[in-house]
């Protein structure tokens, strides 16, 4: 499969007599900052939620950081780290509590959580805030100790599913430089979100229209192919296609 | 590994509780709180009963009885009237819960053929409270006539007394029921309740599908969280008994590890009961409303800690066969009241044994299916 992390194949989900994603195929590198576009009920979460191993898909294959996920998803499920778009920390918990936790469910040692911790909390500048229960933490700090979370196992792949809903656009970019240097280290990203600012900061996008990828390039390529300068206009042109809305 | 995810949960759960100082509060308070209501408040015996004596003729015989009575703790005498027509008065000012009616000329007609008769009124608005207090008020009148019957050699007049024992519970005091049903309510009521709402709140909350994410086991997840409520439990569990023993003084008459044994079974089925709840449940509200609703009344109901199960309806008694407290009120007064060895308590033990297990099963399986 070379460098690929992520390779789907025909993956298909069924409920009943509607097809939420309809035979999608694609691939992701080791380190691709990968965005997955489309408009509510285009299928996204769906989609996202079977490569978690959380829902088993209806047909097709796919591998996550080598695994497949019919036949291996607890190894895939090892191997990824997820943030929801609801914030998702534990409120009634202190910053290094939620750390201490998560890295606990991935089965780390102890003393290397609270080495790693440690590490972590100085550069993000939350040492001082270590004790501090993360309900009283601003929504900006949350979604960067979050996502400092969903990474500290050292996932393959890191899905983020609307990280940045909700906060200003500073906070956004401060998140987004963070998205780069998890990518740096080769950590691939898979990202929903509904900020066509932030598919320009993707190496590639999809977008998803009625459960289908009806585009799937780098910002600029699809920028070329259709034609306009915004993605916003990309997004417009293939979006009012779609049949069905939530 | 497995074990380590375990504990890191556990962890993470007692954070959740202790962490949560009101709920506490209420959660160690509230068995406190109904053993002292139920104990000394709310009490199904009935003292200083508001009593007027209709006496038309006073004699030796009326002023005998009338002192026992006014000696009794049951009664108090408020009021001595002599006319029958003060009597409504006396119900409708609510002076009087109960009058005594002497007949007229009460001593002289009592060794004519003629006889004479006592007429007990009650206020019968408290149907409860009017059949205990007439029958506290027959037994004193029995006693006398039987004692006045013997020294005067007229065994006749007494006729056939039935002598009544009080077994377990010879004072005949309230608690010897309520303290199993406290029991039975509190451990279903915090279990199910605290657990299906801190299992919702993870679902509202969206930290669900975090741990769902992750390499856990779905069983791992619930497992941790019974353990706190599990200890809270246990903790109550002993609270009440220590009330129990030491503030009501009903002893422990049989095994206490017995009756912990048994406590325990109930403790995970209530926790299994949560769990499966919980699947069902959407909100934390829902969740607190399914578990107020589907456990406290039938509880309430079904357990005999209010009314006597034997004497409903056919259909009542087997719905209440369905109900786990019912089963662990019978254990425990078997136990811990009547002081018979767990060997008696066989059936109950079965019974919430199945219970639980049947009842896990189909929550693990249901919390499964729907992942």
């Amino acid at each position: 499969m070379g460098g690929n992390v992520i390779e789907v194949e025909g993956l298909t989900k069924v409920f009943g007599d509607f097809t939420a994603v309809d035979h999608i195929s694609f691939s992701v590198a080791k380190g691709e900052i990968f965005g997955f576009l489309g408009a509510n009920g285009a299928g996204k979460t769906t989609a996202m939620k079977m490569l978690c191993g959380l829902s088993r898909p209806t047909s097709g294959h796919a591998t996550v950081a080598g695994y497949d996920i019919n036949t291996e998803a607890e190894e895939v499920k090892r191997n990824i780290g997820y943030m929801s778009q609801k914030f998702s920390l534990y409120e009634d918990l202190t910053v290094y509590e939620n750390i201490e936790l998560f890295a606990g469910i991935y089965g780390m040692k102890r003393k290397d959580i609270s080495r790693k911790a440690v590490t972590i909390l100085k550069k993000l500048g939350f040492y001082s805030e270590r004790k501090t229960l993360v309900k009283s933490l601003p929504l900006g700090w949350k979604q960067k100790l979050a996502f400092s979370v969903a990474i500290f196992h050292g996932p393959k792949v890191v899905f983020l599913d609307e990280p940045t809903g909700g906060v200003d656009p500073v906070a956004r970019r401060q998140f987004w430089f963070m998205i780069y240097e998890a990518a740096e280290r080769g950590i691939t990203v898979f990202v929903t979100t509904h900020y066509m600012d932030e598919a320009e900061y993707c190496n590639r996008i999809s977008i998803m229209v009625d459960g289908r990828i009806e585009a799937l390039d780098t910002p600029a390529a699809l920028k070329r192919k259709f034609g306009t300068d915004s993605m916003d206009s990309v997004f417009y042109q293939l979006a009012r296609g779609a049949k069905r809305s939530e | 590994m497995t074990m380590k995810q375990f504990f890191a949960f556990v962890r993470k759960e007692f954070r959740h509780v202790l962490r949560d100082k009101r709920t506490m509060l209420i959660l160690l308070g509230m068995p406190v709180a109904q053993i002292i209501l139920f104990g000394f408040a709310i009490s199904t015996e009935i003292r200083n009963i508001d009593t007027a004596l209709l006496v038309p003729d006073m004699g030796e015989n009326v002023r005998k009885l009338s002192e026992k009575f006014d000696a009794s703790d049951y009664f108090s005498i408020v009021t001595v009237i002599s006319d029958e027509a003060d009597i409504d008065g006396l119900f409708q000012r609510g002076d009087a819960d109960l009058v005594i009616a002497f007949s007229p000329d009460f001593d002289e007609n009592m060794y004519t053929s003629e006889g004479s008769s006592i007429r007990l009124i009650a206020d019968a608005t408290n149907t409860n409270a009017a059949s205990a207090m007439t029958m506290y008020a027959s037994n004193i009148i029995g006693d006398y006539v039987s004692g006045i019957a013997a020294s005067s050699g007229m065994y006749g007049v007494s006729g056939v007394q039935p002598n009544i024992r009080m077994l377990y519970n010879p004072q005949m005091r309230s608690a010897y029921t309520f303290v199993p049903g406290v029991m039975g309510l509190i451990i279903i009521l915090i279990c199910a309740m605290m657990t299906s709402v801190s299992i919702v709140r993870e679902k509202e909350t969206g930290t669900m599908e975090l741990l769902l994410v992750s390499p856990t086991k779905p069983i791992v997840v619930i497992m941790a969280k019974m353990v706190p409520y599990f200890v809270v439990s246990m903790v109550n569990y002993l609270t009440i008994l220590a009330l129990s023993v030491w503030l009501l003084h009903i002893p422990i008459s049989g095994s206490f590890w017995a009756l912990t044994l048994l406590s325990v079974i109930y403790i995970v089925l209530s926790l299994a009961l949560g769990q499966l709840i919980s699947t069902i449940a959407k909100t934390q509200v829902s969740a607190m409303l399914m578990s107020g609703f589907m456990l406290l009344v039938p509880v309430l109901f079904f357990s005999e800690l209010l009314f006597p199960v034997d004497s409903m309806p056919l259909v009542f008694r087997w719905f209440s066969d369905l109900i786990p407290a019912r089963w662990y009120v019978i254990g425990v007064k078997k136990i811990m009241i009547e002081g018979l060895p767990m060997f008696y308590a066989a059936r109950e033990f079965i019974i919430l044994s199945v219970m639980a297990a049947v009842i896990l099963g189909v929550s693990l399986m249901r919390y499964k299916n729907r992942m």
